[in-house]
């Protein structure tokens, strides 16, 4: 291969902002990386022509929302690109060997043992046939790493070095049985097995809670500082900066900046790279809500409680013997237009408080009221209407539709539910994509058909058609990319200031709930630690562990701890 | 699109056509039998030549594309309806319906299939109708295993959750919801059924159990040409050409939907 550089090739403006890397060898080069799909009769290119470079022991990282490249950049340079993916560069070079002459079995010999992979879906990489120490001892027998009789002791030791607390005892355990963040732990000391050279982790934290996400950037880190390349994948700016030295903003297949982490961060040249650093520190997200903001609403009796739960009690009985108590005497309360934040990591039990507050589990102590009246007492028809009260919005609303509806059969639904006649019907669909930003083209279309924020719009408009006065929202953004989370709060508090509907607002996302939230309920293991006004929990908290998690949250190096104030207290 | 979908398809409707509207193909007596002509090999005056009894082969094909088909097919729509509200019933009405029900499909596996079906001929008599109804018995436990897995996995479905929020009652969001969502896999299993269900109703055919003399069957005639095959292969050859030529049509057609169907779920 040889090193000419076309005149004009993409990206050629980076020579002069290269890795900082000075003394570091290199490991990985990149040049003009063109990756494109053959979807039907059409050939899209999703990779549009990237340069880059690793050096050992240096952490780069790519930023970009979904769709912009970014996964299908990491998965070319081991080959994953996937059936149909042509992949051109005019370099692409790995510790001096060309990996565009790699093919099939010498693939096998460079993924795991000199490239490890770590994916966002913990659940979905380990087998879940296997125990987990079993996953972590392949790559250790494939490429003989150690010999047969030390493995199982490499294993522990490897889990343990990746923050698996009680490694023996994990070891023997199976993937469904670990959480998330454990899961993806594993699933690290598995791709650090055969102590690849460079580790591809493409958003290796997407799916855990903030003081989970913190460790496990902490130990990649710890990798780099020990000579591992790292490549590592996310949409959010803020994980990136907790780590990276080198980052590269991606957009439609293409870097539109790049430069060290702190200079991306603190003199953001592009106006995409100004969005994602806005998002990441909480800019644009408005002021807190809380404290002396007037519930707003046409209701005619404001701060009317209407929904409020006291001494709930849930337990879950465990295979074998033994209970596990996932709510445990948690009380609340909702007034009208207002909002009520639950924040907790996965397993608070903030999931569950949402299903008991909605009548779909019943306690096994405590009650529900809604407007004053009682869960409990409500039987049939009678329960059938008060359930259109209180309506859900899910964290993944394609799954909360039929999948064979269309939009507006969607929007129907609940209008048909209560008998409303047919013209009355059409106009109510139209009054409800009004309150949520839609366009009437949307309605021939089938959810499927529409981006991730349309989906949510479309779920938004959806609870409001019974006309509920509480609505819980699951995670309702957490699985948006940060510019669209910021259009759907903004829908959400909308649309409370024209009807005054109240919210239950369950996330583990603190700029999230900051942002959203009047009063704010942190659980954790099932019992509520501390409760008030969103402002005093989040400016003097006094339980410790709403402090520890207030302090997890990803700091953005150039905007030092100020920076994590700014998500937390945007004023 | 695979490209043997379409050669099934226009053969699959030809079948389709020719059982519904025999004499559209044919102004032959099926049945006509003419003792001075057995055994004819095909010519122009007979196409596919002459049975035993110096009956047109062609025209008892043609019209045993009706009773031969209409065994299998019978035989999976029952199965089908049956197996449906079977497997809704388990899945919807606790825990003690769903027992008695789960179990007596077990018993009903437990048999071997073959007797199940001689059983039932048995009682009923032979005949279509019977043959049909005996292999519904023996598949309908398929069906309505798999109703019952896919309704109690809807019944988890976010938004069959959202649906019980609307006020509906819970017939209302069986009805809605759950059946017309369950349905994809039941009917991928009835396609890769069909074709099994042919070739059956055909062997019972084959062994007297099904129509009856002197009605066109495409198993039985092959059993009638039997004892002729060493001086007769036409007999034998076109009636199981048919049967071949059915059961891939149906095989390659009900694969496209099922691939169709599995696609549309993902």
């Amino acid at each position: 291969m040889s090193p000419v550089v076309p005149e004009n090739a993409a990206g050629g403006g980076e020579t002069d902002m290269s890795p900082a890397s000075g003394d570091t060898e290199e490991l990985l080069s990149v040049r003009d990386l063109v990756v494109g799909f053959a979807t039907g009769r059409e050939y899209v290119d999703a990779v549009r022509g990237v340069s880059f470079q690793i050096g050992r022991g240096q952490v780069v990282a790519i930023v970009g929302e979904s769709g912009s490249g970014k996964s299908v950049t990491a998965r070319s340079l081991v080959g994953l690109a996937g059936d149909g993916a042509g992949v051109r560069a005019e370099e692409l070079a790995f510790d001096g060997l060309d990996l565009r002459q790699v093919r099939g079995r010498r693939w096998r010999a460079l993924r795991g043992r000199r490239i490890g992979f770590v994916l966002q879906d913990a659940l979905g990489s380990l087998d879940p046939l296997r125990r987990v120490g079993a996953e972590v001892a392949e790559p250790l027998r494939e490429h003989r790493i150690v010999p047969a009789g030390e493995t199982g002791a490499e294993v522990v030791r490897l889990l343990g070095s990746a923050g698996v607390p009680l490694p023996e005892s994990r070891a023997r355990q199976y993937s469904h049985e670990m959480s998330g963040g454990l899961r993806q732990r594993a699933l690290i000391a598995s791709a650090l097995a055969a102590r690849p050279d460079l580790l591809i982790a493409d958003e290796p934290t997407t799916a855990l809670d903030a003081t989970v996400q913190r460790q496990v950037l902490r130990l990649l880190r710890d990798r780099a500082d020990n000579g591992t390349a790292i490549l590592l994948i996310s949409h959010d700016l803020g994980v990136v900066a907790e780590i990276a030295d080198h980052v590269y903003v991606m957009k439609d297949g293409r870097f539109v900046e790049n430069g060290p982490a702190r200079m991306v961060l603190r003199t953001p040249s592009h106006p995409y790279t100004r969005i994602l650093v806005a998002a990441a520190l909480g800019q644009g997200r408005g002021p807190a809500r809380g404290g002396d903001a007037a519930p707003a609403g046409p209701d005619p009796d404001p701060g009317r409680v209407v929904l409020r739960a006291d001494g709930l009690v849930k337990r879950y009985r465990l295979p074998g013997r033994g209970a596990f108590t996932a709510v445990d005497e948690v009380s609340v309360e909702v007034r009208a237009g207002e909002t009520l934040g639950i924040v907790g990591e996965s397993g608070s039990g903030k999931t569950t408080v949402g299903r008991l507050l909605l009548g779909l589990v019943a306690p096994d102590a405590g009650r529900v009221e809604v407007n004053g009246r009682l869960w409990n007492e409500l039987r049939g028809p009678e329960r059938r209407t008060a359930r259109r009260r209180v309506q859900m919005i899910y964290q993944h609303p394609l799954a909360s539709f039929d999948p064979r509806y269309t939009a507006r059969q969607l929007l129907e639904e609940p209008l048909r539910a209560e008998r409303v006649p047919g013209a009355e019907r059409a106009r109510r669909v139209a009054e409800l994509l009004e309150h949520v930003g839609l366009g009437d083209e949307v309605l021939r279309r089938r959810a499927r058909e529409l981006s991730g924020g349309q989906r949510q719009r479309l779920a938004i408009a959806r609870a409001l058609a019974p006309r509920p006065d509480v609505i819980i929202c699951d995670e309702p953004v957490s699985a948006l990319d940060a510019s669209i989370q910021a259009q759907v709060l903004d829908v959400l508090a909308d649309v409370q200031e024209r009807l005054g509907v109240a919210y239950v607002f369950i996330s583990h996302d603190l700029g999230v709930i900051r942002r959203i939230s009047h009063e704010v309920v942190v659980m954790k293991d099932g019992r509520v630690v501390e409760s008030g006004d969103i402002r005093k929990v989040f400016e003097a908290p006094e339980h410790q562990y709403t402090k520890a998690l207030l302090d997890a949250v990803p700091r953005l190096h150039g905007a030092g701890p100020a920076g994590a104030q700014a998500i937390l207290n945007p004023r | 699109m695979a490209k043997s979908f379409w050669p099934g398809a226009v053969v699959l409707t030809l079948l389709a056509v020719l059982a519904l509207f025999p004499s559209l193909f044919t102004g032959t007596d099926p049945d006509a039998a003419d003792l001075n002509a057995t055994l004819q090999p095909p010519s122009g005056a007979h196409w596919l030549g002459t049975d035993q009894n110096g009956r047109d082969l062609y025209a008892r094909i043609v019209h045993g594309a009706g009773p031969s088909l209409l065994i299998g097919a019978g035989a999976v729509g029952l199965a089908l309806v049956a197996g449906v509200l079977v497997g809704v019933a388990a899945a919807q009405l606790g825990r003690t319906v769903d027992q008695v029900l789960s179990r007596s499909l077990d018993v009903i596996l437990s048999v071997p299939g073959l007797l199940l079906v001689f059983l039932v001929v048995a009682v009923l008599g032979p005949g279509g109708g019977p043959a049909s109804v005996g292999l519904a018995v023996v598949s309908l436990p398929g069906f309505a295993r798999v109703a019952r897995a896919e309704v109690i996995r809807l019944r988890g479905a976010h938004y069959v959750e959202a649906a019980h929020g609307f006020g509906w009652s819970r017939a209302q969001v069986v009805l809605r919801h759950i059946l017309p969502n369950a349905l994809g896999p039941v009917m991928v299993l009835a396609t890769v059924t069909l074709g099994a269900m042919i070739v059956a109703g055909s062997s019972l055919s084959f062994v007297g159990l099904g129509p009856q003399p002197p009605t066109a069957e495409w198993g039985a005639m092959l059993a009638d040409s039997q004892e002729f095959l060493a001086v007769a292969w036409w007999p034998a050859a076109f009636p199981g050409a048919a049967i071949t030529v059915a059961v891939l049509a149906v095989t390659v057609v009900g694969g496209h939907l099922q691939r169709r169907i599995e696609r549309g779920r993902t």
